[in-house]
């Protein structure tokens, strides 16, 4: 059986022979080394796992994982492992890809995939910054930061990827930042197990071009109260001494400190990330502080490769048709008969 | 008048031309469906607006459907129509100088008031004003004809006049001799559900026939008898929908699954509708979000395994040109069709033209060569798809097939075809006993490398769009293999040759002139030449469907003639690439560039000024 055997896997299993090239402290180490140990949990032959990726410094992944895998162009990581996943729906497809690969060149193909469903793990490293261009805004650069191509600052509004997914009716989303290898490994596992499209941002230093731009959140001193990890089931709690939560009044999602202004455990919200209504997952995906790491939104829903499935079947049952052959011979035909 | 003399013809060319609303390509392919069941020759040329619906009664919004049909071999649409059927004013000012006087012209009058004529753009009543005095003109009041013989069914008004088209029908049907049940089987299937729109269509049909063979306009009825063709079993086909079949087969032949990555664009969009019908027999036709999703989508079908293909038209492989270079680099199989319009930009989208082969052949960024084909005629187009298909799993390359609006939406008789007749495809795939098998690796004589599929324990590997090693395939910045590996992406599309038919010449096969073609143009140039070889004036004609690479013999061939004409519906690319692939020879060009397919009589013309 596939699950005895993968569990013999361990994560150096899933290490190419190619020399990883990514600058020295990169965020990026972290991300492949928590995906090569995840890989071992998710219950797939490594023969059966593809991961396909598009530009940049983010999608040079695939190299470095000893699965199957493409590097794509610019952007179009989603098409390509949608054709993957169509041709063979056995196969675990992820697709690597970065904010500007994702979010700029490849926005019509980012909203597509996920509008369609197919089964992907898309994994979206979000540095704020082009990389490999060395060092241009990208669609998720703060309002008013400057780089080199806007010295005076960006005039460019960014998107923040949860609401784009979740805007584009993706059924699974969570964030998580570079600096924590066990939520990061819990999540791509969580992401394999949904069927669908899942969209993982995973919060991450640029350590050449776009040094510290999550330190606010990520930093020693920061974490515990600027960084929300939310779990299904669970109040939505956070805090140095966990003593901060998450009440709604009216329409919008507030900070709350139990004890104060007469707030107690029992008003904190409870996370229910199987929620069909997106409208709290919204809520949660947007707010920027605290910032939301974990699952956000993770609802079951019907897959693009199945309804494929079912209309292929269908036409079976019904159809008169076994070979091209008789589609050939059908409707109008004439005979000319040898003089 | 049951006693009305039948008059034998070899061929005869019949245009109807209408408001775009009027139903005038059914018209059209219903006699062909007609004519073909007899056993007839036939070639048809759809000729419509690129607008839906352009503005009643104007030039701009006349649809129109040219039928050829023979008892001889004929190749073309026709170059200008024996029968005109002109349903309104504008239908006859789009048309009328293209048709020879003395010819036959059947006008409904009730569309030739003067709101109708003006609207048309003539400036005063074409009936009366001598403009069809040397025509032979049947004047018939079809709409309120119509109406008359649907009076008293229940129908509304715009039923009823929604079948005036089936009333022309029948006057033609009667005028050459042709029986109705083609079209009843037609109507009853079509109208399955609408009993009433039924019978009004088949009464509407009958009471035109009734009533040509009534009138003592009509002094003869014609028949074409049928056509001396191969034996066996043939339908009638249109380009798009043989395209399609193509790659059906060579999907049942190969047991691949097909995958389709398309963009919905005209004129090619009939490809993605016939592919769509047929998931039943493995194919997948996946509608993408655009055109490089289009083709990236069938890039990654085809690295999983999948025969894929995308389909377009010129603007859509202009967006898809960076895809096709991933293709070339990562050497996975993959056919691209280009179903080619007029151009450039959005240019003439429901017009003819050749002009995508410069595109096809260089239209990339770097070193990137792809093999290039084309099909000759609507039936063509399924053997041109299967070839292509073939050469890109055996060869594992990239295939660009060029077809165009003009074979695309014609249609000719088919003789079918069964998928064991056809020829074997054998995918070049790793076989399961191949020791220390790298990516890279390639067949000794056609070298392609040998394909491996994911879900294949113990052959993991990554491909990619950087510059791969020549072996291992791993990424290489080595200036040396990179050299090397242009080279070798070039040498492996030029060994193809090796695997392709050689040219033929048909007619002279040595002489003054040797007339030269590729794709959509055959019909035409195949007419002219043997036109001028009844005239005396012989000539060669050799036409390629293989343009990169071109056939090994093709030097030995130009050799034979002393002047070589090449005939294209560009301004000339085809010639431009002869002239730097065959240096040696000296190249005539003819060129026509305005959305039409070349007549007959323009290239026996050209020829005749050629050979003084």
């Amino acid at each position: 059986m596939a699950t005895t055997e993968t569990q013999e896997y361990t994560y150096k299993d899933f290490a190419s022979d190619q020399e990883v090239r990514w600058c020295p402290g990169c965020g990026d180490y972290a991300i492949l080394k928590a995906v090569q140990r995840a890989m071992p949990e998710i219950g797939v032959k490594k023969e059966n796992i593809v991961f396909v990726s598009g530009i940049g410094c983010s999608s040079r992944f695939p190299y470095y994982m000893n699965t199957y895998g493409f590097h794509g162009i610019h952007g179009r990581a989603p098409a390509l492992a949608t054709g993957v996943k169509l041709a063979n729906p056995e196969l675990s497809v992820w697709e690597i890809t970065g904010d500007g690969d994702a979010l700029a060149i490849g926005g019509n193909h980012f909203i597509h995939a996920i509008r369609r469903n197919v089964d992907l793990n898309i994994l979206l490293f979000n540095n704020k910054i082009y990389g490999l261009t060395k060092g241009q805004f990208s669609p998720t650069t703060d309002l008013g930061f400057k780089t080199k191509s806007s010295p005076q600052g960006t005039i460019d509004n960014p998107f923040n990827p949860g609401e784009l997914v979740i805007g584009a009716s993706g059924n699974f989303f969570a964030r998580v930042t570079d600096t924590n290898p066990k939520l990061m490994q819990q999540i791509f596992i969580e992401s394999a197990k949904h069927k669908g499209t899942s969209v993982v941002e995973i919060m991450q230093n640029c350590v050449i071009f776009n040094d510290k731009v999550f330190a606010p959140y990520t930093a020693k001193e920061n974490r515990a109260d600027h960084i929300l990890e939310v779990r299904h089931g669970e109040p939505m709690r956070f805090g140095a001494n966990n003593e901060k939560g998450l009440v709604l009044k009216g329409f919008k999602l507030e900070v709350a400190t139990i004890g104060e202004n007469g707030v107690t455990e029992d008003d904190i919200l409870v996370h229910d990330a199987h929620e069909p209504d997106s409208t709290l997952h919204m809520m949660l995906a947007k707010l920027h502080d605290p910032i939301v790491n974990g699952v956000i939104r993770d609802v079951p829903a019907e897959t693009f490769e199945l309804r494929m499935q079912r209309q292929v079947e269908e036409i079976e049952r019904t159809s008169k048709f076994k070979s091209v052959n008789d589609l050939f011979t059908s409707g109008e035909t004439w005979e000319i008969k040898p003089h | 008048m049951g006693a009305t003399a039948v008059q034998e013809l070899d061929k005869v060319v019949i245009k109807f031309a209408g408001d775009s609303g009027d139903g005038m390509q059914l018209t059209g392919t219903q006699f062909t469906g007609t004519s073909a069941l007899l056993g007839n020759d036939i070639a048809t040329f759809p000729d419509y607006p690129a607008e839906i619906r352009a503005p009643q009664g104007t030039v701009a919004g006349v649809s129109g459907f040219q039928v050829h049909i023979g008892q001889t071999h004929i190749y073309t649409p026709g170059d200008q129509p024996d029968v005109l059927v002109a349903m309104n004013a504008a239908a006859l000012k789009a048309n009328i100088n293209e048709v020879p006087r003395g010819k036959t012209i059947i006008v409904d009058t009730d569309n030739f008031k003067r709101k109708d004529w003006e609207k048309a753009g003539f400036e005063e009543d074409p009936l009366e004003s001598g403009l069809l005095k040397d025509y032979h003109v049947i004047e018939a009041p079809i709409t309120s004809l119509t109406r008359t013989a649907l009076e008293g069914m229940g129908l509304d008004n715009k039923s009823i006049t929604r079948s005036k088209n089936m009333f022309a029908l029948g006057m033609v049907y009667w005028m050459f001799s042709r029986p109705l049940d083609y079209t009843e089987r037609f109507l009853k299937d079509k109208f399955a559900n609408k009993e009433l729109i039924y019978e009004a269509n088949v009464k509407a049909l009958k009471a035109g026939y009734n009533y040509a063979e009534t009138i003592e306009a009509l002094s003869s009825a014609f028949t074409v008898l049928p056509a001396d063709m191969e034996p066996g079993l043939y339908k009638n086909i249109m380009g798009n929908e043989a395209t399609a079949w193509g790659f059906l087969a060579a999907a049942e032949k190969t047991g691949k699954e097909l995958f389709l990555g398309s963009y919905p664009i005209t004129p090619a969009s009939d490809i993605l509708h016939e592919i769509s019908k047929h998931k039943h027999f493995g194919a997948k036709a996946f509608q993408a979000e655009d055109e490089i999703a289009g083709i990236t989508s069938a890039i990654g079908a085809a690295f999983a395994g999948d025969l894929a293909i995308t389909t377009t038209s010129g603007p859509g492989l202009a967006l898809k040109g960076e895809a096709l270079g991933l293709a070339v680099m990562t050497e996975l199989p993959l056919v691209v069709v280009d179903v080619q319009r007029g151009g450039p930009s959005t240019g003439l989208p429901t017009k003819t033209e050749q002009s995508d082969l410069m595109q096809a052949l260089y239209g990339r960024n770097g070193e990137s060569p792809v093999i290039v084909v084309a099909a000759k005629s609507p039936a063509h187009c399924f053997d041109m798809a299967y070839t292509a298909a073939k050469l890109a799993l055996e060869h594992v390359t990239p295939v660009v097939l060029l077809t165009d609006g003009y074979v695309a939406n014609g249609s000719q008789p088919w003789r079918i075809k069964k998928v064991e007749d056809l020829e074997p495809i054998v995918p070049h795939e790793a076989s399961k006993n191949m020791l220390n098998w790298q990516p890279y690796e390639r067949d000794a004589n056609t070298l392609a490398r040998y394909m491996v599929y994911p879900g294949t324990p113990g052959y993991e590997h990554r491909v990619g769009g950087l510059e791969k090693d020549h072996l291992t395939g791993n990424v290489s910045y080595d200036p040396q293999n990179h050299e090397e590996m242009v080279k070798t992406r070039e040498e492996k599309v030029q060994r193809v040759a090796d695997y392709i038919p050689e040219l033929e010449v048909e007619g002279a096969q040595e002489g003054e002139l040797l007339v030269v073609g590729w794709g959509g143009t055959y019909g035409s140039l195949t007419t002219a030449v043997k036109q001028c070889e009844v005239q005396n004036r012989p000539v060669g004609h050799a036409h390629f469907s293989y343009i990169k690479p071109l056939p090994k013999n093709t030097a030995e061939v130009f050799s034979r003639f002393k002047k070589i004409l090449v005939c294209e519906l560009n301004n000339g690319q085809f010639v431009k690439y002869l002239r730097g692939e065959l240096p040696q020879f000296e190249y005539l060009q003819y060129n026509k560039i305005q959305g039409l397919p070349f007549r007959v009589a323009e290239i026996t013309r050209e020829i005749k000024k050629i050979l003084l």
